[in-house]
């Protein structure tokens, strides 16, 4: 019998630490199997954030680093600049990027650093027990909005790649889910897309990728699933937000 | 001949002299030196220079090239060394060499921008979170400014640990003749921690967080085992007339310069007065200090503050002699004939 | 020997130029030197200062505690520094703009460094070194530094030989370092020098 499909080498044999039904172990293979086909992974060093995907490292099969709240832009850009030889990406969730570290995510991208962010957006804060996010939607029940996100007293949901693609140094910007077949499809294809522009050199790109949290949400995987399709993307929609790769 | 020149761009000249691959910086004064002179040498020399958004992206950006092995730096002054205390932290739990100078100004707050050294404790006892220490230096010079900056990276890489340099506004400002007589440093030790990409060997993670049972507490345990290391082999200092001394002045930095002159004036009156210049404030020097405690001797702790290394000093004299102070803060800078007036007076 | 020498003027009349050049001077003729500036907020809008110690022994602080001498490049910076002075300062005040008809406690050297450097060294931005010059001349004249005074008499001349004072000619070698990178400016600069040298008696 032939082996068509097989773990990619850049992960690891470890069990995965996420809860049941949650979106990282995909968007991690999804990772894994781009930096595979592009012949990454002796060249990768991969920054991990704070948040649920703090122990990335413990996971993917490539150099990786830890980074403090919000700063992997930051220490990314240590890295690449010092490193150009090298294939950098950060991995991180909608608190890192788009609360604490937001100053650091928009001057890297600002600069156009040539690295690559991987932002996994669930709308709230996963690892430490489902707080509001700034991504948290309209009316959308956490741990800190008891009464659902009020605009008045919390303000609105962030579309960070909207935000960045007002900035000149941004390159390529897409947001994607992982809900069906067909949307981890193209999720994978804007990844790879976006590990092509660094490769080529041509500047900073970001990937945002629409996820699940059934625990933190209360909700089934199932009903995550749905909850996402019908709720969630119709405040995130879908599509390349800034494409300048072919300029 | 010897070159009149900055001590901050000594420190820049000894960095670079090091290798320095690396430099991130804020602008703030009274250290803005240091990022120009950087911006310009660092580029013409096809190495890295990038003024970050921040002195907290600064000091994390310097935690990135230091991760692949790289020598890199920052400098700020006082309140954007607050700042950067979360990456310093972090490195110090990841292990990681790197040089952070701190060319102190007035504080708490914003403070003012004249020199001053009220950033001892923060220095030496921690900073930022954690059961860590610092490499401390304080070069009180700008010779010294050349040559500790030199020395750092060595320093840095040898045990893994993040130096400081603790300086102030007026070592930074002033202008001093400095000998360039150090060689550039090429050859750097293989490193088997840092990350290059996995060619060739199985990948490697750089990390603080372990939460798996006992790993953070055995993890601790090797830190202070290196600090221990540290402390028994990098002890520096400078004495000066300690021998038949009866007030001994303990001072770093810009006061020790001033407390020499006043020990010089008050020999010229018959008072035996010596000095202890710590050279590094951590690890302490606190073994000579215990040594030259000895009866009837005085120790006198003079600091541009209102009493930090002070407790240092006394934790080291142990009882055994008495340790007064005398400083100030936010401005002021002792003089050499309050010195003098505090001597005569301990010496009645 | 001990120097504590402030100079201070506008920012733009090149007083810390002023400083670094008396400064290398000290260092040509193996002294210890330190150069301090004003700073910062401090520098902006107000008037500018440099201090350099010459010592021939270390230096301990490179801030003035008590000045001996002082270049007054405008009256802001003569009222300013004035009150620190005491008799057996040297102080040159650039009488182009600063008025001679008040009282001073003070003997001062009036020195029209702008004009001399105007009229006769053709370039009204040597006025500063014009200044050092005059300097020079009147530290030689006067010893006035109560530290070496307090070994000699009262009015005594200071002998050349000794090195205890910077000399004229440490300062024109400076001037080939300072401008080493615009050799252009070394001549005049040395003339300069020379003019204020001249105009002191």
């Amino acid at each position: 019998m032939e082996k068509i499909l097989s773990k990619p080498e850049s992960l690891k044999d470890s069990v995965l630490s996420y809860c049941p039904g949650c979106g990282h172990g995909i968007i991690h293979r999804l990772v894994a199997e781009c930096v595979d086909e592009l012949n990454l992974r002796e060249k990768t060093i991969a920054v991990a954030p704070v948040g649920c995907a703090v122990f990335a490292y413990d996971y993917f099969n490539f150099d990786t680093t830890e980074a403090p709240h919000g700063r992997p832009p930051a220490v990314a850009t240590g890295i690449k600049r010092t490193n150009p030889d090298k294939f950098v990406f950060t991995y991180q969730g909608d608190g890192d990027i788009a609360a604490i570290g937001m100053a650091e995510t928009i001057h890297a991208a600002n600069r156009g650093e040539n690295i690559t962010i991987i932002f996994v957006n669930n709308a709230n804060y996963g690892m430490t027990g489902g707080q509001m996010a700034p991504t948290t939607l309209i009316g959308q029940v956490t741990e800190t909005t008891p009464f659902g996100r009020d605009p008045k007293r919390e303000g609105y949901p962030i579309h960070l790649c909207e935000l960045l693609a007002t900035l000149e140094g941004t390159t390529y910007l897409e947001r994607v889910s992982i809900y069906n077949p067909q949307n981890i499809i193209k999720a994978k294809k804007a990844i790879k897309k976006a590990f092509q522009c660094q490769l080529d050199g041509k500047g900073f790109s970001l990937v945002e990728v629409i996820s699940n949290c059934p625990v933190d949400w209360g909700m089934t995987p199932l009903d995550s699933i749905k909850w996402t399709e019908e709720t969630f993307i119709k405040t995130f929609p879908l599509g390349v937000i800034k494409d300048k790769t072919n300029v | 001949m010897k070159k009149l020149i900055k001590g901050n761009i000594a420190l820049c000249e000894g960095a670079i002299a090091a290798g320095l691959h690396a430099y991130f910086g804020y602008p703030i004064t009274p250290q803005n030196e240091i990022p120009a002179y950087m911006s310009k040498k660092m580029v013409e020399l096809k190495r890295v220079f990038v003024q970050a958004e921040s002195e907290i992206a600064a000091a994390n950006m310097v935690l990135g090239a230091a991760v692949t092995g790289k020598r890199a730096m920052t400098s700020s002054s006082s309140p954007g060394i607050s700042l950067k205390q979360e990456a310093i932290s972090y490195m110090a739990g990841l292990q990681l060499p790197s040089l952070i100078v701190n060319v102190q100004r007035g504080g708490p707050g914003l403070g003012n921008i004249s020199g001053s050294q009220s950033d001892y404790f923060q220095a030496v006892k921690g900073g930022g979170h954690g059961d860590y220490r610092l490499i401390v230096l304080s070069p009180n010079s700008a010779q010294e400014m050349y040559e500790f900056a030199y020395d750092s990276f060595d320093l840095a890489e040898k045990y893994r640990s993040p130096v400081m340099i603790l300086t102030d506004g007026i070592i930074g400002q002033m202008m001093e003749p400095v000998e360039f007589n150090k060689s550039e440093k090429k050859d750097f030790n293989d490193k088997n921690w840092v990350l290059t990409g996995c060619k060739g060997r199985q990948p490697r993670s750089v990390q603080s967080l372990l939460m798996k049972d006992g790993v953070l507490e055995k993890h601790n345990i090797n830190l202070q085992e290196k600090y221990k290391i540290i402390a028994k082999n990098e002890v520096k200092y400078e004495t000066f007339m300690t021998d038949d001394a009866e007030i001994i002045i303990t001072a770093y930095g810009i006061s020790s310069r001033i407390a020499k002159s006043a020990i010089k004036l008050a020999r010229k009156e018959g008072i035996k007065a010596g000095l202890l210049r710590p050279k590094t404030l951590w690890p302490f020097p606190s073994q000579i200090i215990d040594s030259l405690a000895k009866k009837g001797t005085k120790f006198l702790s003079v600091e541009l503050s209102h009493g930090q290394m002070i407790e240092d000093v006394k934790l080291a004299v142990n009882g055994k002699a008495p340790v007064e102070f005398l400083g100030k803060a936010g401005g002021g800078i002792v003089t050499e004939q309050e010195i003098l007036v505090k001597i005569k007076e301990m010496a009645k | 020997m001990y120097d504590e020498i402030i100079i201070a003027g506008f920012g733009g009349q090149g007083v810390l130029l002023a400083g670094t050049l008396i400064a290398q001077a000290a260092i040509e003729q193996g002294l210890h030197t330190t150069w301090f500036p004003s700073y910062g907020a401090e520098m902006r809008g107000g008037t500018a200062n440099s201090t350099v110690i010459v010592s021939d022994d270390e230096i301990g602080s490179p801030i003035a505690f008590n000045p001996n001498a002082l270049i007054a490049l405008n009256e802001p910076s003569l009222n300013k520094f004035m009150p620190r002075m005491t008799e057996s300062s040297v102080i040159i005040a650039n009488s182009s703009i600063i008025p001679q008809n008040k009282e001073y406690r003070i003997k001062l050297y009036f020195v029209p460094v702008t004009d001399i450097a105007d009229k006769e060294i053709k370039n009204v931005k040597t006025a500063n070194l014009v200044a050092v010059g005059a300097l020079i001349k009147a530290l030689e004249i006067n010893c006035a530094n109560p530290r070496r005074r307090s070994a000699g008499k009262e009015g005594d001349i200071c002998e050349l030989e000794d090195a205890k004072v910077l000399t004229l000619q440490s300062a024109l070698s400076a001037c080939e370092k300072a401008f080493s990178s615009k050799p252009e400016f070394v001549e005049i600069n040395k003339k300069a020098i020379q003019a204020g040298y001249n105009f002191v008696k």
